[in-house]
């Protein structure tokens, strides 16, 4: 738990000390949300709302995780593994890009409101499956960066792998907002959509921790 | 017995039976699908081969992770292209069969849309292997993210239909399942066709499997 708590913090120190990365992720959300808000003007249908939010969002989580593994030299890598447990690396960077995935979302959600206006989401249920959602969206993607920076083009073959990964996710959050634009949803409905999210963010955690440590050896 | 030549056979008999009884037998002529319900010989096995090829590829990844053999590996990759082959079938034969019943080659279908971009995951995964360099590496990393595939797999084509508010397909959206009003007539050739294109599908694998055995060096013992 300690070794956890330490390596989350050696990664958020990191980013502090190395602010370009974070910045250009910022500066990439902001963008994409102003260049949506030039084409579709204030106004738009609460499908495309959810929608845009959710693919700007999802491409901004690329961005921020694709580096979670290659940021770091291979000699680097290798000075960790003689330090830290497979188990408490992978856990460190998931609950790390988690956060920074609420961090990103919940700025894009503001930054959406403040340029297109909010639609009225229902609190109850989109609340739970933003958050459970980016935690999948956030873990999902970095088993996928994990992989693919132990191969040769980091980049692209990230985007392969990874979309057909979170689209799962991505469609069931999809879903689960647009429900939320109702007025009122029954409990019941609110119960299977979040069940069925939390239980894909439990399947891709559970790999996740049971296949990492073949992925961190050499 | 996976050396013996019995299964093979049977695998083509089967497989004739089908295409000839097929074609021959009395169908019930429902609306809008009329004839072409006989594509369910056809189309339906496709997806039945490529399940159990992707899932033997599944075995074999986990029991590459487990013991690092790479007989282990070459099989995995085989059976996961040979699964790619019959889903690609499975993929055509029922667009076919889409455009002559709901009118197009594409429609908007969860169970359409889930088999596409499990192929895709798949795909991917071929893309990964030929990526990586070091054959023990390219082993490892490849099995790790077809225990993923494999996954998604089962979630879209499995999970997410079901769940999906409307479906084309039976037993998908709320719909009943096909297995409980098939037609007694038309069980006596689907079941044999769809253990036939099984068997063809192994015997596939076999051949594949074989050939790279030999191109790759690796020693293939009762296979």
């Amino acid at each position: 738990m300690k070794e956890v708590n330490e390596l989350i913090l050696k990664d958020f120190r990191l980013e502090i000390r190395q602010r370009y990365a974070i910045n250009g992720i910022l500066l990439y959300v902001f963008s994409t949300i102003f260049v949506v808000q030039l084409c579709f003007g204030r106004i738009i249908d609460e499908k495309t709302w959810i929608a845009l939010f959710w693919i700007i969002l999802l491409f901004a989580a690329f961005n921020a995780v694709s580096k979670s593994f290659n940021q770091e030299s291979s000699s680097r890598r290798l000075y960790y593994f003689t330090l830290a447990s497979p188990l408490s690396v992978i856990i460190s960077k998931m609950v790390y890009n988690t956060l920074l995935m609420l961090v990103l979302g919940i700025l894009s959600l503001g930054l959406f409101s403040v340029f297109m206006g909010k639609p009225p989401l229902y609190p109850a249920l989109f609340i739970p499956a933003f958050l459970l959602g980016s935690a999948g969206l956030a873990s999902a993607l970095t088993m996928v960066s994990a992989i693919a920076s132990r191969s040769g083009n980091n980049s692209a073959l990230m985007a392969i792998l990874g979309f057909p990964v979170v689209l799962p996710l991505l469609l069931l959050l999809v879903k689960a907002s647009q429900t939320s634009l109702k007025e009122v949803v029954e409990a019941g409905v609110i119960f299977r959509l979040l069940a069925a999210i939390s239980l894909i963010d439990l399947v891709v955690v559970v790999l996740a921790v049971i296949l990492f440590p073949y992925l961190w050896r050499d | 017995m996976i050396k013996s030549m019995w299964w093979k056979f049977l695998g083509i008999f089967l497989v004739l039976y089908s295409i000839i009884a097929g074609l021959l037998i009395e169908v019930p002529a429902l609306p809008v699908i009329h004839q072409t319900i006989r594509n369910l010989f056809y189309h339906v096995p496709m997806w039945f081969s490529m399940f159990f090829m992707l899932g033997t590829s599944l075995v074999f990844s986990i029991r590459y992770l487990s013991g690092f053999r790479m007989k282990d590996d070459l099989i995995a990759s085989g059976a996961a292209n040979t699964g790619l082959f019959m889903g690609s079938m499975g993929l055509l034969t029922g667009m076919i069969w889409a455009r002559f019943t709901w009118g197009d080659f594409w429609t908007n279908d969860p169970q359409l849309n889930g088999a596409a971009v499990s192929m895709m995951a798949y795909l991917a995964y071929v893309v990964l292997r030929g990526s990586i360099d070091e054959a023990a590496m390219r082993a490892r990393i490849s099995a790790v993210y077809n225990i993923f595939a494999f996954m998604l797999l089962v979630i879209f084509l499995g999970v997410l239909p079901r769940l999906a508010d409307s479906s084309l397909h039976p037993g998908k959206g709320g719909n009943t399942s096909t297995m409980g009003g098939l037609d007694p007539m038309m069980r006596l050739v689907f079941f044999p066709a769809a253990i036939g294109w099984i068997l063809i599908a192994f015997w596939l694998l076999q051949l594949h499997n074989r050939r790279r055995a030999l191109v790759q060096g690796v020693k293939l013992n009762n296979l």
